[in-house]
């Protein structure tokens, strides 16, 4: 069990639960008309309600409701088709309504699964417990000012939906696969940008230890974990923390922990902030939310087909596993290949050189593939000229690079460089004869019996026709010449 | 030329149309009114520029034709109302100067309508009582006052002092527990609560939102279903606001009672109830059988756990509605040395006695722990006395009962002890529980000569029905309302 972390008692399991808030890209709040657009000038997007003025009212917003359903459908999960909106009470400049509206014990969305995929190449389903939709709160800046606090509402009211998973991961590795897979699922959907840097992702980590087969242990809860490298990390630091405190005598405490990505370490908060009786009740303002079945029928009509099911087309089209599961990682890179696809049959072929040309390319200027100037008909274009012996696999690299740099088609490079394959005997044959003739030394020796000599010919020749010469060709007229 | 301030609504549209008088005179003659009685403190700021203005704007308007519903009206509205550009205090010290930016759904279609606004009236602090003595501004006095200062009701005090004493032609109140009814009943007027989803409550600064309704304060029953009709409508701006079509209330009046079922609920006749109000009580069952309705008892079970369910119900959504007042965006800031010193000043010193008391016994009975045995069995209970009023209304068309176990009573009485002051919901509160509409109409007098109220109470959306009964009992009590 390489999960487990040796005490100097003996083994200790680690139980990874997660909370991850998920940011909806809708264009207005969860339940005000104002923008929901990241980046704005402090306090530009603040409509009324957001700003918690006396008698405003909230007013739902459905494509935040569809973004929900769509999300759950993608997560497997049953969809509840009465959910109830809650307030979540406690005083906060940063919060002008003075409570949050959340869900709290009947969400949209309830329980599912996802299964993730481990870097040795198994799988492992993680349960969902619920997710719900909820506002976020607005920004409190602490440095503006030596003594004062400045507020900041344009995030105030934005569509979150918090999604719950159940204690199911047994390691960093585990809930870091978790967060990315999660994270590719909503991209996907176009339900969440997943940015953690703009913290349209966030995650909050649920973390205990217990002997195998024990009972759980009590839990941390860290938050602030704002990248998929800090999950692995603050899981790491926290599980080792609470096995040396429960090896040293002591316990673990239930409480609410923060992740410093400086220090590498996470750190108590209990105090004031964590003294909060949220006083969960029913919004009387609005209405519960019903869904119908027509509705929750569209969406799952109009679903993406989802990593998991095209991995597995991928695979069927004679791809390995690996790496079908790296052109899935991302929609717009699977989007791509199937691009390429479309112009150029060849699936293995069109994967190895988005994966290897392609994303070595991207990778080197740190792009993405929505960023590649090439497009993936060229790239298909490129593929057919080298599947058609137009050119040879030598120089289509070439060419690809060609294209990188400038964007151009590869006909037109391959036309105007002059890098067409030459596959015609009588111009190869002499070629093969003016090289036969440089070496007579190592035709004799070849004929001796040093068969090997055979490859330095073939490179000759290829080096004499400035790579242009077909391998076939090149390879049937010396074989011809030196018997 | 009589004086303006007699004119009831209907009468003054008349009179406005037939160029007796204009818009400007008219609000002029409510403007001398309510300088003359400013010792009633019915209103907490009165508008006398903006009132002439929006007359003149009216007397423009009706010249050219295009006159509206109610062209030149002049009204006086509660100040839970926030109104663009006119001070708006929910009778509260932590609302300071605070001006809204906007105008709430119901005032701006009185607005549209053509009325013209002559002040924004006294109230108990964000609604919070039944004798308007809860208000920053000092309590509103019953024009029926003889020696002893007596209390109009609460906690739309402000706008029952001003329509009784013709400082208004009508207003607006917000009813959460009787607020509209009992003040109604206590200065002998009419007044409306109507079904919960009827009036928008956009822009009414929130009490206590599954139970707060607009509505209309007027001196007849025809003057308040003029009010309703332009008050009432869908609003998409709040999502209990209910997307159903708004009948013709005034000319709905027309229709008699005859035939109709009016239920008495047994359950109304409380413990200590004073004879006087059972008489009335009687009386207008008499009425309305003389009138041709067939009066039957009906039984509402749970009426008795109706105060209860209210007083927790009402605190827990208050208690959450009033977090947003802590003095960081707009009202009154007491700053402190950190921020919770400064929540704590801001809001110890900005809110007064009851909302303390109510946030705090909301607070507490939303808290872990308690939140199962008060605020969701509470929730229970709600749904049974909903289920009465639906078995009741298999029986009956509409349900008679008294608005309140007694008439006025003097200010500063009843302050012992909150629960005495509650008691005074006892009749209204179910219909709230239920977001059924009521009206209390004044029905006669006591021995000591203060006004009664009977209280009709309708199905869900049938208002049109109710103020026929209503209307019915007026004509027969032949109440009239003295001049002041």
């Amino acid at each position: 069990m390489e999960n487990q972390i040796k005490g100097q008692s003996g083994p200790w399991e680690t139980v990874i639960g997660m909370e991850v808030h998920a940011q909806v890209p809708s264009a207005a709040k969860l339940f005000s008309g104002a923008s929901a657009a990241f980046g704005a000038e402090p306090n530009a997007h603040v409509s009324y309600i957001d700003a918690g003025m006396p008698g405003m009212l909230p007013v739902l917003n459905q494509a935040c409701v569809d973004a929900a359903i769509k999300t759950g459908l993608g997560l497997n999960a049953a969809i509840n088709r009465r959910s109830v909106f809650a307030r979540k009470n406690y005083f906060y400049p940063d919060l002008p309504q003075g409570y949050q509206i959340s869900q709290f014990d009947q969400p949209i969305v309830g329980k599912g699964a996802v299964t993730i995929d481990l870097p040795d190449g198994t799988t492992r389903r993680i349960g969902i417990t619920r997710l719900h939709l909820e506002q976020d709160a607005g920004k409190s800046l602490h440095d503006q000012h030596p003594t004062k606090s400045y507020v900041d509402l344009n995030r105030c009211g934005v569509a979150l939906m918090e999604i719950v998973s159940e204690p199911d991961m047994r390691s960093a590795e585990e809930a870091v696969a978790y967060l990315a897979k999660l994270r590719m699922i909503v991209r996907y959907l176009g339900t969440c940008d997943g940015n953690m840097e703009e913290g349209s992702m966030r995650a909050d980590v649920n973390i205990s230890v217990r002997r195998p087969g024990d009972p759980l242990g009590t839990r941390a809860e860290v938050k602030n974990v704002n990248s998929v490298k800090a999950v692995g990390q603050a899981i790491a630091y926290e599980a080792r923390r609470q096995v040396e405190a429960i090896e040293a005598g002591g316990q673990v405490v239930q409480e609410t922990r923060l992740w410093d990505p400086n220090k590498g370490v996470t750190r108590s908060m209990r105090g004031k902030e964590e003294a909060h009786d949220y006083r969960y009740f029913p919004d009387p303002d609005l209405l519960p939310l019903e869904l119908t079945e027509a509705r929750i029928e569209a969406i799952r009509a109009g679903l993406p087909e989802l990593p998991d099911a095209k991995k597995v087309r991928f695979m069927g089209m004679g791809l390995s596993a690996y790496d079908a599961g790296v052109l899935v990682a991302e929609a717009e890179r699977a989007a791509y290949f199937e691009a390429v696809l479309v112009g150029h049959g060849d699936a293995k072929l069109a994967a190895n050189w988005v994966l290897n040309e392609l994303l070595g390319f991207l990778n080197k200027d740190g792009k993405d593939i929505a960023q590649s100037p090439v497009e993936p008909g060229d790239l298909a274009s490129l593929l057919g000229l080298m599947a058609d012996g137009t050119i040879s696999g030598k120089i289509a690299k070439d060419v690809f690079e060609e294209m990188y740099k400038t964007g151009a088609a590869p006909g037109d490079i391959v036309e105007a460089k002059g890098l067409k394959q030459v596959a015609d005997a009588g111009a190869i044959g002499a070629l093969v004869d003016g090289v036969l003739a440089a070496h007579t030394d190592k035709v004799a020796e070849y004929k001796a019996g040093k068969d090997r000599l055979f490859g330095f010919f073939v490179g000759q020749v290829m080096k004499a026709s400035g790579g242009k010469a077909a391998p076939g060709a090149v390879n049937a007229l010396l074989r011809e010449r030196l018997r | 030329m009589t004086d303006l301030t007699d004119l009831t609504i209907a009468g003054a549209l008349e009179g406005l149309e037939r160029g007796d008088f204009t818009a400007v005179e008219l609000a002029r003659a409510y403007l001398d009114a309510m300088a003359a009685r400013r010792d009633l403190n019915a209103y907490i700021t009165e508008v006398p520029d903006v009132a002439l203005e929006q007359a003149a704007a009216s007397d423009t308007r009706r010249k050219k034709g295009t006159a509206g519903p109610l062209e030149g009206i002049p009204l006086a509205v509660k100040d839970m109302f926030c109104t663009r550009g006119l001070r708006t205090t929910a009778a509260s010290r932590i609302l300071g100067d605070f001006t809204p930016p906007y105008e709430s759904t119901v005032t701006q279609k009185l607005l549209d309508a053509g009325a013209v606004f002559l002040g924004k009236t006294n109230q108990d602090e964000f609604a919070m009582g039944s004798s308007n003595t809860t208000s920053a501004f000092g309590p509103a006095v019953n024009p029926w006052s003889r020696e002893t200062p007596l209390t109009p009701g609460g906690s739309s005090g402000g706008s029952a002092a001003a329509v009784a004493a013709r400082l208004a032609l009508g207003a607006t109140g917000t009813d959460t527990g009787g607020s509209i009814r009992q003040p109604a009943a206590f200065t002998g007027i009419v007044g409306v609560k109507p079904t919960y989803g009827r009036c928008s409550r956009w822009g009414i600064v929130a009490f206590a939102s599954s139970l707060d309704q607009a509505g209309p304060f007027a001196r007849t029953v025809e003057d308040a279903a003029l009010l309703l009709q332009v008050m009432s409508g869908h609003d998409p701006k709040d999502s209990t606001s209910a997307d159903r079509p708004v009948p013709d209330f005034p000319a709905d009046l027309r229709e008699c009672v005859k035939g109709l079922r009016v239920g008495v609920p047994r359950q109304y006749r409380v413990d200590g109830m004073p004879a006087e109000i059972d008489a009335l009580w009687e009386r207008g069952a008499q009425w309305l059988r003389d009138a041709g309705a067939h009066v039957v008892e009906v039984s509402l079970p749970h009426t008795h756990y109706a105060l209860p369910v209210y007083y927790i119900i009402n605190p827990a959504e208050a208690s959450s509605n009033l977090a947003r007042y802590d003095g960081m965006r707009y009202g009154a800031r007491v700053e402190g040395a950190d921020l919770l010193e400064t929540y704590c000043r801001t809001r110890g010193q900005g809110f007064g006695a009851e909302v303390k008391r109510r946030i705090l016994v909301g607070t507490y009975v939303l808290s872990s722990g308690y939140y199962d045995a008060y605020y969701a069995k509470a929730q229970k209970v709600r749904r049974l006395i909903l289920n009465d009023f639906a078995k009741a209304f298999e029986a009956c068309d509409v349900l008679l009962t008294p608005t309140t176990p007694g008439p006025a009573f003097a200010i500063g009485e009843k302050e012992d002890d909150p629960v005495t002051m509650y008691l005074n919901d006892v009749f209204t509160v179910t219909a709230n529980l239920a977001g059924l509409p009521g009206v209390s109409v004044p029905a006669g007098l006591s021995a000591g000569g203060l006004p009664l109220g009977l209280q009709v109470i309708g199905r869900a959306w049938d208002e049109a029905t109710m103020l026929r009964v209503a209307r019915a009992l007026e004509t027969a009590a032949g109440f009239t309302l003295p001049r002041f």
